[in-house]
């Protein structure tokens, strides 16, 4: 019971340190800190939406960047094509991530183990060439988004402050669903499925019913999370689909603590502001990050979630 | 007629070239049961080993052989190091932790080597072209791949599946206590078949480099194309790796020559023109999803599990 009180007392004051960092950003005159902020918690907000299917899930998806992709390509394009609107863009980018979500799982969740992971993979690359083919939105080069999504005077997302809390309220909301996702039947049924497919669909649950549903919000969640981003970069180019950039979200997840409720966010803060850290000491930084996160691996088990239950414990 | 027997040439000696990095990987992954990510940093540093022993010893031969020492001795020592604590752990510590290898060996060429590639050049009696049929003729070094490629596929084959110590290894893949029990030292093993899974793939980058330039992230791409092969031809099937890396060779580079003057005939020039690069890229993920689709576990899933 401890243990759990210390991983508990650590995320509340994350999450507190979170709410309150335009404050110091404000105070402190650090306006760079704001900005750093607003791109960690869009990408905490798509390592939460990984951590859906992938802990509670059990589907390993190494394609999870494509929805950054695609959301983000939804608000480029609709900016590029005059409509700035983003009661328009939203929606939009949302529903193209459920499409893509929906033909790619429905595909993929024919496989499992590793060879889901590599379909995920493949489709994900399919979508990374399509994007650097599409030579009316800049090609391999990236599109850049003039105007930031319109929300006709509700929010101002030019204004950094009303931005990061709109972000911040956006990656809170994705954790509440999550929350309920995972506590309601539908959730239970799918952590079932992890643990005992087989036995799940002698019960009668139609197994990959179930699995496709979850993986498609999961998909939404990271696509919301890829319209964000670029608005916060103003840009978008086929790289932020590459392989390597799912690979950060998978990091992201597993060093935080796979299957917990606040263990990618924990990841993603960690990891980035690491990432940033280290890059200000050394032009070498992945030297240090690279081990450190084999350390990682072979020592801490459970992510950093896992590591502070067993510090609580003693 | 001549483009055609060329690029299918090429596409052979892609395909080739795939197989000895798939090759590899797949018998790390498919008797390990590895996820080995950091197999592409293998192939990237074979391939600057070779650029700075041939540049040190003013020969290429040398320095290829000597690039080759060195990539096997660093696979081992990076067994021992690190990945022996690996196995038996999740397929997603083995991402992760392999991922960070790639960070590290990305850099670490970064430091040692600079920022800017290597070229490793050629010597003169490997440039000339040779004839191969009447009125065609072939650069010799694509040629020497090939052959190089096929005779170390030969010998794999025969290494794994005609002899004591390919017998053991095939006996570790389904069952690593019983052979561990039979008094085999079981980590010695491991040690040495990931050794070879590194040789393998640092021997692929010293024959690429040449034709490439030898730059720092070469070894990603190339090993999405590696895990394809093996997706496709079944994990842990030597065979499966060899027919699926000729296969996603020869559409590789024959979609890339061909794809898109057949698109022009279909589409407007402008259309075609920017589509083409695109798709040829897809071709072999498409080629990949549907042979999933059809078959989830590969074209020639070894016949264990």
């Amino acid at each position: 019971m401890k243990g759990l009180s210390v991983s508990k007392a650590v995320t509340a004051l994350m999450l507190a340190g979170l709410v309150l960092l335009p404050l110091y950003s404000y105070l402190s005159g650090n306006i760079f800190i704001l900005t750093l902020f607003t791109r960690i918690v869009i990408l905490a907000m798509a390592a939460a939406s990984l951590n859906l299917i992938m802990g509670f899930g059990g589907m390993m998806s190494f394609g999870h960047a494509a929805y950054l992709g695609i959301g983000g390509y939804a608000v480029g394009m609709l900016a590029q094509e005059g409509i700035g609107s983003g009661f328009i863009q939203f929606p939009v980018a949302l529903a193209a991530s459920a499409v893509y979500a929906l033909v790619i799982g429905a595909l993929s969740l024919r496989t499992r183990g590793v060879y889901f992971i590599m379909i995920t993979l493949a489709f994900a690359q399919m979508a990374y060439y399509v994007a650097s083919g599409l030579a009316r939105y800049g090609g391999d080069d990236g599109l850049t988004v003039y105007k930031r999504s319109d929300f006709h005077g509700l929010i101002n997302l030019s204004d950094r402050t009303q931005f990061y809390y709109l972000c911040l309220a956006c990656l809170f909301g994705v954790i509440f669903l999550i929350w309920r996702i995972v506590n309601s039947r539908f959730g239970l049924v799918v952590q079932g499925l992890r643990s005992n497919e087989q036995r799940m669909q002698a019960i009668g649950f139609p197994a990959k019913r179930y699995k496709l549903v979850c993986f498609v919000i999961s998909g939404m969640m990271c696509g919301l999370a890829g319209a964000l981003l670029a608005n916060n970069t103003d840009f978008v180019s086929p790289a932020v689909m590459y392989w390597t950039r799912s690979g950060d979200l998978m990091v992201m997840v597993i060093l935080g603590g796979m299957g917990t409720l606040f263990g990618p966010v924990m990841g993603a803060v960690v990891y980035l502001l690491l990432e940033e850290f280290l890059s200000q000491i050394t032009e070498y930084w992945a030297l240090i990050m690279g081990p450190l996160l084999l350390l990682i691996v072979l020592f801490g088990r459970g992510g950093i979630m896992g590591l502070l239950g067993r510090v609580g414990r003693g | 007629m001549l483009l055609v027997v060329e690029q299918f040439l090429n596409g052979l000696q892609f395909g080739l070239l795939l197989f000895l990095l798939a090759a590899g990987l797949t018998l790390v992954f498919g008797i390990m049961d590895l996820v080995n990510l950091a197999h592409g940093s293998l192939y990237m540093i074979g391939a600057y080993f070779a650029a700075t022993f041939a540049a040190w010893t003013g020969s290429f031969l040398l320095g290829a052989l000597m690039a080759l020492g060195a990539t096997l001795i660093l696979g081992i020592v990076l067994e021992m190091s690190a990945l022996r604590h690996l196995y038996g752990r999740d397929h997603l510590d083995h991402v992760l932790a392999t991922f960070g290898l790639i960070l590290f060996f990305n850099e670490a060429v970064r430091l040692i080597w600079g920022p800017a590639g290597l070229a490793l050049p050629l010597p003169p009696w490997l440039t000339v072209p040779v004839p191969i049929l009447p009125g065609i003729q072939y650069p010799a070094y694509r040629l020497a791949i090939i052959i190089v490629a096929l005779l170390v596929a030969l010998l794999l084959y025969l290494g794994v599946m005609r002899t004591r110590i390919g017998m053991l290894i095939r006996a570790g893949a389904s069952n690593r206590e019983m052979i561990g029990a039979l008094g085999i030292n079981i980590k010695l093993l491991y040690t040495l078949v990931f050794g070879l899974g590194a040789a393998l793939a640092g021997l692929a980058g010293l024959m690429q480099a040449p034709i490439l330039t030898v730059q720092i992230g070469m070894g990603e791409n190339i090993l999405i194309l590696a895990f394809v092969i093996i997706v496709i031809g079944g994990i842990g099937s030597i065979r499966g790796a060899f027919l699926a890396a000729i296969f996603v060779g020869m559409i590789d580079t024959l979609g890339r020559a061909f794809l898109p003057n057949l698109l022009r005939q279909v589409l407007s020039g402008a259309a075609a023109s920017t589509a083409a690069p695109a798709l040829s890229s897809m071709l072999i993920y498409l080629l990949m999803a549907i042979v999933l689709v059809v078959r989830p576990e590969g074209l020639f899933p070894a016949n264990r599990r």
